[in-house]
């Protein structure tokens, strides 16, 4: 796939950069503000592929990111199963028990282990949706090279 | 009461596309606009007159909240709906490249 | 408040029938996502930010998606002559459509009137929900502490869905 023109890539360098910020912002943020995993990991997701639109894939190894965000995916969820399961080893024995102290509701290092769940749900979301988009990219570019 | 009969109209609107229509990305948007109904029904059900945003405030202990339940419930539903729209998706492109046509009819003579 | 819910799904209907009777395919993409951009207003007015913020970075990213997938197929609406299978089909639907209306209009009489829920299941979320998650978004609250289960079962289905996606272009069929 071709890239757009000269206008459309300076203008995505300068935005691209803050749309990742703003969707890491929702993710750690998700315990005090309206957001979390689900709604950050989708906009993380969003900037990446404004990034490939407008710049084309003839520069990238394509199965080689599509690799790399696979195993980001079933990484995100098995840390935050593994998690879970530490519930089941300290203090009450039950699963998803929340375990780490929960300080004061308000301030940004609180809410026990509520944080660590929205960061890696928000990781499994993100690579889950830019394997999905990179799937389709390949399976089109293939079918054109023949 | 109206609001509940208007989103069961819009639930109905997208069964008449999924019964009645031939073309494969016309089915899938009907199946989308089903989805859309049935999160804004779940939305419906948890409002409550002068409620607030449902994240506690210290300065304003005795608020009255919007039912948090149904609001969890939908956000996971998004993002899942997200995903298998995109998996549709890919099965007609698939199917478009084998067959060359979106018509349901002709693919079913197609094969027999 | 129900005024301003009203006029906004009824542009959502007009739009969703026109997604379902245009001629080309792009308008047809394009008036759905009327349908998922008036939802964003409908979440705002219900005073669900968190789900306003999903959707409408959903609905963009299936937009490009679709847009995508139909660019790369063909365009035109498959109208050939007209079917005697037509027929049958609206029948059928509007039959399904009058029996499937009168069963939800019943079943209207049990709910609680719009706006004065019980919350019969949320008030022990509620109460007190603050102290025990130590959470104070209340919807993240319950969404990793009480409901826990549930979000695994769904992040279980994303992953499901993508490894689907990946099976059905991935793999290399026979020539």
């Amino acid at each position: 796939m071709k890239g757009m023109t000269l206008i459309v890539k300076k203008t995505t360098q300068l935005i691209a950069g803050i749309v990742f910020l703003y969707g890491i912002y929702i993710i750690v943020h998700g315990h005090l503000t309206p957001g979390g995993g689900f709604a950050g990991g989708v906009i993380v997701a969003g900037s990446f592929i404004l990034l490939i639109l407008a710049y084309g894939s003839d520069f990238m190894h394509l199965t080689r990111e599509e690799t790399g965000s696979t195993i980001t995916e079933n990484l995100g969820i098995l840390l935050a199963l593994m998690i879970a399961l530490a519930g089941m080893i300290t203090g009450i024995k039950v699963f998803f028990f929340n375990w780490l102290p929960h300080g004061t509701v308000g301030e940004l290092v609180s809410a026990g282990v509520i944080p660590l769940y929205n960061i890696f749900v928000g990781m499994e979301v993100a690579a889950s949706i830019l394997t999905i988009f990179l799937a389709l990219l390949i399976f089109k570019e293939e079918v054109t090279k023949w | 009461m109206v609001v509940y009969l208007l989103c069961f109209i819009l639930f109905l609107v997208g069964l008449y596309g999924v019964v009645t229509r031939r073309n494969l990305v016309k089915i899938v948007i009907s199946l989308s606009i089903m989805e859309f109904s049935v999160f804004l029904f779940l939305a419906l059900i948890g409002y409550v007159h002068d409620g607030v945003v449902p994240i506690v405030d210290p300065a304003n202990p005795d608020a009255r909240y919007v039912d948090p339940l149904p609001q969890a419930m939908v956000l996971t539903a998004i993002v899942i709906g997200l995903a298998t729209t995109a998996m549709l998706m890919s099965v007609i492109i698939r199917i478009y490249r084998k067959y060359k046509t979106l018509d349901i009819r002709e693919i079913k003579n197609l094969r027999g | 408040m129900e005024l301003a819910l009203s006029v906004i799904l009824v542009l959502m209907i007009l739009g969703a029938l026109f997604a379902i009777h245009a001629k080309d395919l792009l308008s047809a993409v394009i008036s759905c996502s009327i349908v998922g951009y008036g939802l964003v207003i409908c979440f705002l007015l219900l005073r669900a930010p968190d789900l306003a913020i999903v959707q409408i970075v959903v609905e963009t990213i299936t937009l490009v998606i679709m847009v995508a997938v139909v660019l790369d197929s063909t365009r035109q609406e498959p109208f050939t002559k007209p079917d005697p299978h037509d027929y049958v089909a609206i029948a059928t639907a509007l039959l399904l459509i009058v029996s499937v209306f009168f069963l939800l209009k019943a079943a209207t009489g049990s709910l609680d009137p719009f706006g004065e829920g019980s919350m019969r299941m949320a008030k022990h979320y509620i109460e007190g929900a603050a102290d025990k998650t130590g959470s104070a978004n209340l919807v993240t609250g319950v969404i990793f502490d009480f409901r826990g289960y549930d979000t695994l079962g769904e992040a279980t289905v994303l992953v499901t869905a993508v490894l689907g996606a990946l099976t059905i272009l991935r793999i290399r069929g026979k020539k």
